[in-house]
């Protein structure tokens, strides 16, 4: 049986080691870490217009990605329809300044008038002009996320692509693996003459062709956290839409 | 004479003889982690959806019991028996952690899609079985190798289940569509005439199919195994 002091030495040299370890492996990683968040969250991004990119965005390494990404033009809008420079956005926290390095998460939590959000303008593949946002809202369990992709006009839906924390694998977690419910969203609008409408996602079956998609079964609270994003999210953006509307 | 001499020969370390190669062979079979010592479960069921996350999985299980096996035996004899099991603990969330890390580094999108279930590995009943059932009471070399085999023995099985649920709950294998309806799969079941009914079952893609799944490969191996019947 080892003494009070032998277990206490033991036990502080093993934390002091494991802790030099893994804080080191930790910072060395680090750059890598954020590097490869980056570029996720750019193919999430890219994965709204899917249907203009050369290639599916599955298919596309991570120079591609950066590549692509680099000819978007980004904006960062305040919900009043105001754009935010750089400058702006690094004192609101983000050190790279663009508009894809805002953490949607923590904008979420912040009052209207203080969010920022991101817009990208995009060429597609067709020569055609595309918008993409961004919004966040609540699914069942944790957070859900996604990018609205518009046409030129604003209102027709382009693509989109969702994801989430920790909606349950094939229920709620479908807004994001099946591509049978998010294709659904193409060719839907959200302006009802000057009123914005957003899209339904309805349980038992869309009813409206142009504002309602059908819900996934067993997901309902997902698939309202997914109209209730939607409705709010693209809410912050009209002021910024209608000013590109002149 | 001769015969003392050989009985007196000191094992050398890195030896592989027989009961070395025990060591990597029984869990595979007849001293399998999941359906033998029926451990490690619960990942085996939130895994196994897909081959590509099953078998990543079964990797980082591989590496995590190796390693903590091979550190535990090495300083078998210096922790203290009043820590014991809180040493046995920091040492396998430090590998995982480790784990975590490097395939966060190495290949972000899955890691997104293994999220949680890495971090849990730290409760993995079978890490922590096989520290105080070998490592605790064996040298660092066989300690090792009865990490790896144990590894083994649940990365087959988990492959095995994963196979099967993205197989009939997707059609596909490692993403790569096979059988199921649509023009993107392989066989296009739907424009065959006599499976047109065919639609993959999307219980397999829930945790219940897993452990039917489970319960009955267990049912399988021990009625294939002879000396497996009624051991409990």
């Amino acid at each position: 049986m080892h003494s009070t002091n032998q277990v206490i030495k033991f036990v502080l040299i093993m934390t002091a080691l494991v802790a030099v370890v893994l804080a080191g492996m930790n910072t060395f990683l680090k750059p890598t870490h954020d590097k490869n968040e980056a570029v996720y969250n750019k193919r999430a991004i890219l994965a709204a217009v899917n249907d203009y990119l050369p290639s599916p965005v599955t298919e596309l390494s991570d120079e591609q990605v950066e590549e692509i990404f680099s000819k978007i033009s980004q904006t960062v809008i305040k919900v009043d329809g105001t754009s935010v420079d750089k400058e702006g956005v690094i004192a609101a926290g983000y050190k790279e300044g663009t508009a894809s390095s805002i953490d949607m998460g923590k904008e979420r939590k912040k009052p209207e008038n203080e969010k920022i959000l991101p817009t990208y303008g995009f060429t597609g593949e067709d020569g055609k002009k595309y918008w993409i946002v961004s919004v966040r809202g609540k699914g069942l369990w944790d957070e859900i996320w996604g990018n609205i992709a518009f046409e030129d006009d604003l209102n027709t839906i382009a693509g989109v692509s969702f994801d989430h924390k920790a909606e349950t694998p094939g229920l709620g977690a479908e807004i994001k693996d099946n591509k049978d419910f998010y294709s659904q969203f193409k060719g839907k609008k959200i302006y009802d003459g000057p009123e914005l409408r957003s899209v339904y996602v309805r349980k038992g079956g869309a009813k409206d062709p142009d504002y309602e998609v059908d819900g996934i079964s067993g997901a309902t609270i997902t698939a309202d956290g997914v109209t209730e994003m939607m409705a709010r999210g693209l809410s912050y953006y009209e002021p910024y839409f209608n000013s590109l509307k002149g | 004479m001769a015969e003392t001499k050989v009985l007196e020969k000191k094992e050398s370390g890195l030896t592989f003889g027989k009961a070395e190669r025990k060591l990597l062979t029984d869990p595979l079979d007849s001293n399998n982690p999941i359906t033998v010592q029926v451990l490690g479960i619960c990942s085996a069921l939130a895994v196994t959806t897909l081959v590509s996350k099953a078998f990543v999985m079964a990797i980082a299980v591989m590496f995590v019991l190796a390693f903590s096996n091979l550190l535990t035996s090495f300083l078998r004899n210096s922790i203290p028996k009043q820590v014991r099991m809180i040493v046995q603990l920091v040492i396998i969330a430090a590998l995982v952690t480790v784990v975590e890390l490097t395939l966060k580094a190495v290949n972000y999108p899955i890691f997104k899609e293994l999220s949680v279930f890495i971090g849990l590995i730290i409760t993995n009943c079978i890490i922590m079985g096989r520290l105080e059932a070998y490592a605790m009471s064996n040298r660092p070399w066989r300690s090792f190798l009865d990490g790896i085999g144990n590894g083994l023995g649940y990365g087959i099985i988990l492959i095995i289940v994963a196979v099967i649920r993205e197989f009939f709950g997707k059609g596909a294998l490692g993403g790569f569509k096979i059988f199921g309806p649509g023009v993107d799969f392989l066989v296009d079941t739907s424009a065959i005439s006599w499976l047109s009914w065919y639609a993959p079952n999307n219980l397999m893609v829930l945790f219940p199919s897993a452990m039917f799944v489970i319960g009955i490969l267990i049912w399988i191996h021990r009625s294939w195994n002879p000396s497996l019947v009624d051991i409990s």
